[in-house]
């Protein structure tokens, strides 16, 4: 029996997701952009999905648009803003904790002569707002926060630092992939003008993303076609997909404070036991408001790649903190942009928990770490 | 032989895939795993033997063989210890053998970590080499039976507690044998072409790569003859090694070799005369002795892969050094290069080149 552990990376598709889309795929095959009623059908199977997404994020349907990936809708978003022909910023505010998809996007405008700045984190893995402010210094700029990292689960502060953003004339873009289906996520509350959510991360298919887009807030296409999605994103509608994220979006919806509460217990088992078990352990970010499933165990000295293979030999999933972006040449990783010290952030492991972890998986788990954690340098690295 | 756990080094190619096939065969319990070298950046730029499609391909044999596999990334150390090492050399006028650092500290200094961490026996890996018990005086490494294969001379710095803990299962093997072998296995890479050296293959060439990589000035200098003639500029020594003929950019007379790369006055020697070109001996640093030796003794040495071992004495000197006198001259003997002392088949041990 294997475990899984990884749910900060994909989710399985929850079943009822599965029959509405296998349902989907064949009733309402229907192209939505048909004026016959096989296309009604599907145009309107294709509204009823963007009202439920849209549901979650106390969003209006309309403020939604579908993409392929949580990536795509980051793309969208930063990209679509600083595209624009009237050129509305020359510079960028993000943080150090980014996704690749919004890090690498920045990039690419640096590349183009944009300015990029990224604020770091503080030592408890959450930006904080006085740090943000400063980097603005005053000037207008897109701005993107993430909304949860996928690293340590750190709640940002995005309400507050939208606030400040939108004093000084700023578009704010919020990655809230790791957060949609695990936290309240209220674009109002949150006061951000774009926001990016993946149907893989909570229980619905892959190659399915959307971008909430405030009323008003302009933006250019990054891909051209036939219109659809109010041109700013075309290509035929994925409407299995799009149904199969709309139904996940309610499911995680009702669930959320139930799901959420059991989830945090379980965390707080493990770490509980973690803690008091395994010598020189630590939780990155655990000082910070995270997400429930999240628990980053940092095992000093240890090497993560080993104790991710250690325990995949025995059947449980999970993953590895990133650590060494910057010996390479490349951005930081999250934990990096923390401070975490090397010897910690090297034998990071990310255990992220989901609807179907049981007490039982987490104590197996952590018997396997324990295990692992005897054996680890025992060898002298060469 | 009792059953162990074994890690199989899988690049993807066929000799790696059989190697791990013949384990699983044998009923060891085998993990694959695959090092990742390139930070994936450099997608285009370079072509390492690790990328993303030997991934796939290493994958897929591990599934067929019904094992465990893995990516490990190494490509901090990669960096460090092979590529940063090689251009260090190459800037002090020596031509660096990246494959034997690569194979002591990478290959087997990683997986056998990582062997540690996960509990395995061993680490193996698809080099034509034996690697039989060992016997009184320590690990019997001998070169390949398939002669034109034999990959000894590339293992001659990994340590002995490192081969203490090796298995090289091609080292009785040919390679149509191991071609035969990958078909009945079903492999789906038995047929795929040879790929030797592509680790450091680069548009530009290896050493070039590498002072890009590294942000290097050129360092431009005299090309001259052995009498002190000044026949042209180079653009570098690193583009250079001892015996090149071609390349040269230079009529000199018939035939010009480089004989030498002189540092001080950063020029490169040429000669016609392939008498500048020999030399009676040469001395050798960081001297790896997998058994124990005498202070002198007599030995065969290769002073580079595809050269002929030759008979030559071998004095131990102080601090890991040692002098070697050849039988009969050798040409181009090349600082940088590795040198590996053999006695018959069975590898003693070996250094680096440091003065010809």
């Amino acid at each position: 029996m294997s475990i899984y552990l990884d749910h900060n990376a994909t989710t399985p598709v929850d079943p009822s997701v599965t029959a509405a889309m296998a349902r989907a795929s064949t009733e309402v095959f229907g192209n939505p952009s048909s004026l016959h009623s096989l296309g009604q059908k599907a145009r309107l199977a294709l509204h009823e999905a963007r009202s439920q997404v849209a549901r979650i994020l106390k969003a209006e349907p309309e403020d939604i648009l579908f993409t392929a990936s949580g990536s795509e809708a980051d793309n969208l978003a930063i990209s679509g803003v600083l595209g624009r022909s009237d050129k509305p910023f020359s510079r960028v505010v993000t943080t150090g904790l980014e996704h690749p998809a919004v890090l690498l996007t920045c990039d690419a405008w640096s590349e183009r002569g944009f300015e990029i700045i990224r604020v770091m984190p503080r030592a408890c893995g959450v930006v904080a707002p006085e740090d943000f402010e400063k980097a603005l210094a005053g000037q207008p700029a897109l701005v993107s926060v993430m909304l949860a990292s996928n690293e340590t689960g750190a709640i940002q502060k995005v309400a507050d630092i939208a606030a400040i953003s939108h004093a000084h004339g700023c578009i704010v873009h919020c990655d809230a992939v790791q957060a949609v289906g695990k936290i309240d996520v209220d674009v109002q509350a949150l006061g951000v003008d774009l926001l990016a959510v993946s149907a893989h991360k909570l229980y619905g298919p892959k190659g399915i993303g959307a971008l909430y887009v405030r009323p008003g807030t302009r933006l250019s296409p990054i891909l051209y076609g036939g219109g659809q999605e109010r041109a700013l994103r075309p290509g035929t509608e994925a409407v299995p997909l799009a149904v199969g994220f709309g139904l996940a979006c309610e499911l995680s919806q009702t669930r959320l404070q139930e799901d959420a509460a059991r989830i945090s217990e379980l965390r707080a088992h493990l770490e509980t036991r973690a803690l008091a078990e395994l010598p020189e352990v630590r939780i990155n970010a655990g000082e910070a408001p995270r997400l429930p499933g999240t628990s980053s165990l940092a095992l000093r000295g240890a090497l993560g790649d080993s104790l991710m293979m250690a325990l995949d030999l025995r059947g449980i999933a999970v993953s590895t903190g990133s650590a060494c972006h910057a010996a390479r040449g490349e951005a930081p990783s999250a934990l990096e942009a923390m401070g975490v010290p090397p010897e910690w952030s090297r034998g990071t492991v990310r255990i992220s928990l989901g609807r179907t972890t049981s007490r039982e998986d987490i104590d197996r788990a952590l018997e396997a770490l324990l295990e692992a954690r005897k054996r680890l340098r025992t060898g002298g690295r060469t | 032989m009792s059953t162990r756990t074994i890690i199989a080094a899988m690049s993807g190619g066929v000799d790696s895939s059989v190697a791990a096939g013949l384990l699983v065969e044998a009923g060891h319990r085998v993990i694959g795993a695959t090092l990742s070298m390139k930070p994936c950046a450099e997608e285009g730029e370079y072509s390492w033997c690790c990328g993303k499609m030997a991934e796939t391909a290493a994958a897929q044999v591990a599934c067929r063989l019904g094992i465990a596999h893995y990516v490990l990334d190494v490509a901090e150390d990669f960096e460090t210890h092979v590529l940063r090492h090689c251009w260090d050399e190459y800037a002090a006028g020596r031509t660096p053998s990246p494959c034997l650092v690569c194979n002591q500290r990478i290959k087997l200094g990683r997986l056998l970590a990582l062997a540690d961490d996960l509990g395995a026996d061993a680490v193996a890996t698809g080099h034509y080499a034996r690697l039989a018990p060992p016997d009184e005086r320590g690990p019997v490494l001998r070169r390949g039976v398939d002669l034109p294969k034999d990959q000894s001379y590339f293992l001659s710095q990994v340590r002995r507690h490192q081969l203490e803990r090796a298995a090289f299962p091609l080292g009785e093997l040919t390679k149509p044998q191991v071609r035969d072998l990958a078909r009945r296995m079903g492999f789906h890479n038995a047929e795929r072409k040879e790929s030797q050296d592509a680790c450091f293959s680069h548009e530009q060439g290896f050493a070039e790569g590498l002072r890009r990589r590294f942000a290097a000035e050129v360092s431009q200098g005299e090309i001259r003859t052995a009498d002190g003639r000044v026949v042209g500029t180079h653009q570098g020594l690193h583009r250079y090694t001892v015996g090149q003929r071609k390349g040269l950019g230079i009529a000199l007379g018939e035939r010009a070799y480089v004989v030498r790369l002189d540092t001080a006055s950063n020029a490169v020697v040429l000669s016609d005369r392939i008498e500048d070109l020999e030399t009676p001996g040469l001395e050798a640093s960081d001297l790896n002795w997998i058994v124990p030796t005498p202070e002198v003794f007599h030995a065969q040495v290769q002073i580079r892969y595809r050269s002929k071992p030759v008979e030559a004495e071998v004095h131990r000197l102080p601090d890991k050094g040692a002098r070697v006198v050849f039988e009969t001259p050798q040409k181009a003997v090349t600082k940088g290069q590795a040198l590996a002392v053999y006695e018959g088949d069975r590898v003693i041990g070996g250094g680096w080149i440091d003065k010809a």
